[in-house]
């Protein structure tokens, strides 16, 4: 039923949707491709944004996925500046920003996901950031710098990337949290207390349950936070990192289920046979868990990516991968595999003291998530139990000395 | 620029030009190579760039960090001439390079 010379029509030309491009000539497609984004550059890497490219080691040539020539030159049409504001999905067409009407005979969700913001006075002052794209990242690096003051609204792992990078650069950083604990939706506590003493170690200074009720300026640029207590935080800029929301509103609009982002089965398909979606703007099935979930990370895009490539040009199908995440503060490297749905015990292998250890999530004796924290064999073992479902020994898991290529039970 | 020739597992070959100071893992995704995926950007944190060197230019591609060794230690079918290829990078003494793909990344 694959129809190699089929239109194919995807919207949002980020991380998702470059490499969807790249899949489909990669697995043979041979139909016109045509790539809309509303940012003013093609497909480039973001997680560079708060790490390598914000501390100045990594340029804007670095980051782009392929070069500019690569998309005319492979049959892709690279829309940039644009976005789709409408679908038709019984005629088969979108309408853009610009007007301009085009036919589809496949259409591919990668809208990704938006900064969530902050409902309060001030959020539009000069100096109030978020982090999603490269102009964003020009904005922050700009307000980054020797004695600079940041203020970080939100303690998850982009506010902690930034505050790493901007403690590089000579930069103070206070990161002000809503919970009481760091990283409370994503990591479990250990990590949490271990991340928070590594950051206050280096200069990071941190405000736990606070909430924010106001940015405050002067000359239409922030010049503090203001905390529901009273307290006023003095800073030079804020940076938002609390969490995004997925682009799903057309699709919505057009009649497509969505729940926390465009239902999807495994084929990254919709309802709709001829509307795919892929990225952070999917709930999808995730087989080794049994249920639907929203992933925001690059391999989740990479493989949705592949996966739906690969059915629209007939190819067999791919084996589901291990959701996994990384994230790079300092010099710490932190690789977590799987996620902790239904685990009943924790169990860390190591010493956090030596900033080398990883926590594994145990639902019974077969690992359904490992956090690992400088520890790559932790790391690529985990994936790889978590993969195949083999059962491991909690007690050699736990015994440092057993290497882990001998934790299987 | 540096020419440099990937081989599939299945014996495709794509030579490519690559600008000196990226690395062998970028010059495979600009010119869109398939068999790297390259899911974390550079980062040293996937090996899903795991690639073969020919004997050839084993000298000539730098040492591996502890973390690549530990991070291949772990990856499949591996061997002696395996590196990450993004902790590659490209110079001028590495025109004519080739590298060999695994048959999977993950």
């Amino acid at each position: 039923m694959s129809d190699l010379k089929a239109k194919v029509v995807i919207l949002g030309a980020g991380h998702a949707g470059g490499a969807m491009a790249a899949f489909l000539r990669q697995a043979g497609h041979e139909g016109p491709i045509v790539l809309i984004g509303d940012e003013p550059i093609g497909p480039y890497q973001r997680p560079p944004l708060s790490k390598a490219w914000l501390k100045g080691e990594a340029d804007a040539d670095s980051l782009a996925l392929k070069d500019p020539a690569w998309y005319a030159d492979n049959g892709c049409d690279l829309k940039l500046g644009v976005r789709a504001t409408g679908l038709n999905r019984g005629d088969k067409t979108v309408t853009l920003s610009t007007g301009e009407t085009v036919s589809y005979d496949i259409l591919v969700f990668a809208t990704g996901a938006r900064a969530r913001k902050l409902p309060i006075p001030g959020a539009d002052l000069q100096g109030v950031l978020e982090l999603r794209t490269a102009a964003d990242a020009e904005a922050l690096k700009a307000a980054l710098g020797e004695g600079k003051r940041l203020a970080i609204i939100g303690g998850g792992y982009v506010g902690l990337e930034v505050a790493a990078s901007a403690r590089a650069l000579g930069a103070h950083a206070m990161v002000l949290e809503r919970e009481t604990r760091i990283l409370a939706r994503v990591a479990c506590s250990q990590l949490s207390d271990f991340f928070i003493a590594y950051h206050k170690a280096r200069g990071v200074s941190f405000e736990l349950g606070v909430e924010i009720t106001a940015f405050e300026g002067e000359g239409g640029h922030i010049r503090r936070v203001r905390l529901a207590d009273g307290r006023a935080i003095d800073c030079d800029a804020a940076l938002v990192g609390i969490g995004a929301i997925p682009n799903d509103d057309l699709a919505k609009d057009a009649g497509l289920e969505c729940v926390n982002g465009i239902v999807v089965d495994l084929d990254a398909r919709t309802a709709d046979p001829d509307v795919f979606a892929i990225g952070d703007v999917t709930h999808r099935p995730l087989p080794l868990y049994d249920r639907q979930f929203r992933l925001e990370s690059v391999p989740n895009a990479l493989e949705q990516a592949k996966v739906a490539a690969g059915v629209i040009a007939g190819k067999p199908p791919l084996t589901p991968e291990v959701p996994w995440f990384w994230s790079d503060q300092f010099d710490l490297k932190l690789q977590i595999a799987g996620l902790p749905f239904d685990a009943d015990t924790i169990l860390v292998r190591g010493d956090p003291a030596t900033a080398k250890f990883a926590v594994f999530h145990l639902k019974g004796d077969q690992i359904q998530a490992v956090e690992a924290v400088n520890s790559p064999p932790e790391f690529m073992m985990g994936k790889q139990l978590i993969g195949n479902r083999k059962a491991v020994s909690p007690e050699r898991l736990a015994d440092t000395t057993v290497s882990m290529k001998e934790v299987i039970a | 620029m540096a020419k440099i020739t990937y081989i599939e597992h299945d014996g495709t070959e794509h030579s490519v030009d690559v600008k000196t100071g990226l690395s062998v893992m970028e010059g495979a995704i600009k010119n869109n190579v398939p068999g790297i995926d390259a899911d974390c950007g550079g980062a040293c944190a996937c090996a899903t760039c795991h690639v073969y060197v020919d004997a050839a230019f084993e000298g000539k591609t730098g040492e591996k960090s502890a973390m690549e060794e530990s991070m291949l230690d772990f990856a499949e079918n591996v061997e002696p001439n395996s590196r990450l290829s993004c902790q590659i990078k490209v110079t001028d003494e590495l025109d004519g390079l080739i590298v060999r793909l695994p048959e999977s990344q993950h």
